[in-house]
């Protein structure tokens, strides 16, 4: 019996992600009485999960899996999870993973919830939390089949140090099992931009903004806060950022720890969307806009005086605090 | 080429969510029914197949009798013929179960599920479908073409896009994307009039069993409020020194 946690890595480095969800495989497996294991692809990095409760970590570097394929990494990592006999496993909530992880829990027979937002409530039944309806409520979900395999919500649950010493261990995968019946030709990523999956702080901006050409500024705000850059519904439809910016119900789900939302006026959707942020800032000429109701902190006043106005302090604020 | 669109019924976006019989079950009282955006966008698609390149295009639908008028709204968009598996959708294992076998007997080539249902958010069930039939699949996909037996596809990952080609089966979760906001239908009279005599066969579910449960439901605590900031200088301050988060 163990608990299997799936660790994430990109170009080589634990992504982010990868520590949270280590720190939370860790409670479950403290909860059970049992060891956390880890596995992850193509990363010299493993040993670094010790800090977070990981005793062991399975690396496969096998060339087959360089580039993420869904049905090959379900495969591998059901491997591991049959090899040590685990009872829970542990992914996060990135697209790869929600992509993955069902073809994992098919593959182990297993129940599968994801945006789980705590350790489990109790080991029998095995009970976990999780938002549903787009975070507009929570449902405690029994799990029931022998195997489990747990989605973490992203920045719900932290990353929580627990130094134990680890060992590491490569594993090979058999290559008949690798399947490549999909296959990827070609990937467009930001490379020198935090993404709205992984950013500490997400820069949103609406219909308040007038038009596309006003985006300068949301983008140098973003730059400063080393921050994504994310947009509201009816900009994304109206062709003024691209789709992969929209965030809300129907898009994006952000669970940043600094939200700051200029020109949107806070649209039902849009609020369960964005409510997984910690800290939400409302920068809004409207001071009846519904956002200042579900916002933390606010400004009222015109995006295109209190924006440019906040680049500039914000630059002084780094500079001193550097 | 066949392809069967899954659609889930679900509380329109705009719905207050509230739950009730001891906070054991989602209170519909009040609250309006739609087609799951995702698979809207999907439906949106399929009729683009179904235009350009003949498809036959089936929907299907996991709910009781309730879920039919959104079922006879994508009749009425221009599906050809409808399944309603004729059981509570409660687990999303249990309904890539019934979807599959339903899949296997009518022997689809494509199917286009949404990448998740905005009630739930299982996001699980294309995925589980494809592995209990070894078809194809490609999650968050935005874009879709067919030549032969031959697919190519983008689908969105954290922070961009990744090209992809595969060959059918094929079953896709499909997002907005597929096709634009602009593009969706609504359904015009002649649409609707059809729509009544369209195919709509009840299929009873297979046995399956249920690998989750909701026990219990509670909503999120009511917010503070808002504290505003009189300068820039003000927020600056409070976001460093109060909310810790610069």
């Amino acid at each position: 019996m163990a608990v299997l946690i799936y660790t994430e890595s990109e170009n080589g480095k634990l992504k982010k992600n990868a520590l949270e969800t280590a720190s939370f495989g860790y409670a479950v497996a403290q909860q059970l009485g049992v060891e956390a294991i880890a596995v992850s692809f193509h990363t010299e990095e493993g040993s670094n999960l010790g800090a977070y409760g990981i005793s062991k970590v399975y690396t496969i570097k096998q060339d087959s899996f360089k580039v993420f394929n869904a049905k090959a990494y379900s495969i591998a990592i059901s491997q591991v999870a049959k090899k040590i006999g685990a009872t829970a496993i542990i992914v996060s909530s990135s697209a790869d993973t929600k992509y993955m992880a069902p073809l994992l829990a098919a593959k182990l027979k297993a129940g599968y919830v994801p945006n789980v937002i705590a350790a489990p409530e109790s080991n029998e039944p095995f009970t976990v939390k999780r938002t549903v309806f787009s975070n507009k409520g929570f449902a405690h979900t029994q799990i029931t089949t022998r195997i489990k395999v747990i989605g973490v919500s992203n920045n719900a649950f932290g990353v929580i140090e627990n130094e134990v010493s680890i060992t590491t261990e490569d594993f090979t995968i058999t290559q008949g099992d690798v399947d490549t019946a999909v296959r990827s030709t070609k990937i467009d990523r930001v490379v020198d931009k935090a993404t709205i999956a992984d950013a500490d702080i997400v820069v949103s901006a609406g219909r308040g903004l007038k038009g596309p050409e006003n985006w300068g500024m949301i983008e140098e705000l973003a730059d400063v806060l080393n921050a994504a850059t994310a947009c509201s519904k009816p900009v994304s439809d109206l062709g003024w950022r691209p789709h992969g910016e929209h965030v809300g119900q129907t898009g994006k789900p952000v669970a940043s720890n600094l939200y700051i939302a200029i020109g949107i006026s806070g649209a039902i959707q849009h609020l369960a969307g964005v409510s997984a942020s910690k800290i939400k800032v409302v920068i809004n000429t409207d001071p009846d806009a519904p956002f200042f109701k579900a916002a933390d902190y606010g400004i009222v006043g015109d995006a295109f005086d209190v924006v440019p106005e906040l680049i500039e302090k914000l630059k002084d604020f780094k500079a001193q605090n550097a | 080429m066949k392809i069967l669109v899954c659609i889930s019924n679900v509380p329109d976006t705009t719905s207050k969510i509230n739950f009730c019989d001891n906070d054991t079950k989602f209170d519909t009282n009040g609250v309006q029914f739609i087609m799951n955006p995702n698979d809207e966008f999907g439906l949106t698609r399929a009729m683009w197949f179904k235009e350009k390149q003949g498809a036959i295009v089936h929907i299907a639908t996991v709910g009781a009798a309730s879920v039919e008028p959104t079922m006879r709204k994508a009749l009425a968009i221009g599906a050809d013929e409808a399944f309603r598996i004729d059981m509570e959708p409660k687990d999303g294992f249990a309904v890539a179960e019934q979807l599959a076998a339903l899949i296997k007997k009518e022997a689809y080539t494509i199917v286009i599920a949404g990448r998740e249902s905005i009630d739930y958010n299982g996001g699980m069930v294309p995925g589980i479908i494809a592995s209990l039939l070894d078809m194809n699949f490609i999650n968050t996909c935005v874009s879709l073409d067919v030549d032969g037996e031959k697919a190519t596809a983008i689908r969105e990952i954290d922070g961009g896009k990744e090209y992809l080609e595969t060959t059918l089966p094929i079953i896709i979760g499909g997002q907005k994307g597929l096709v634009e906001e602009s593009d969706l239908r609504i359904p015009n009279m002649r649409g609707i009039m059809m729509a009544r005599k369209k195919k709509l066969t009840v299929v009873p579910p297979i046995e399956v069993e249920n690998s989750t449960a909701d026990v219990s439901f509670d909503k999120p605590a009511a917010k503070g409020t808002v504290k505003l900031a009189t300068s820039v200088d003000d927020l600056i301050n409070m976001l460093h020194n109060e909310a810790k988060v610069i």
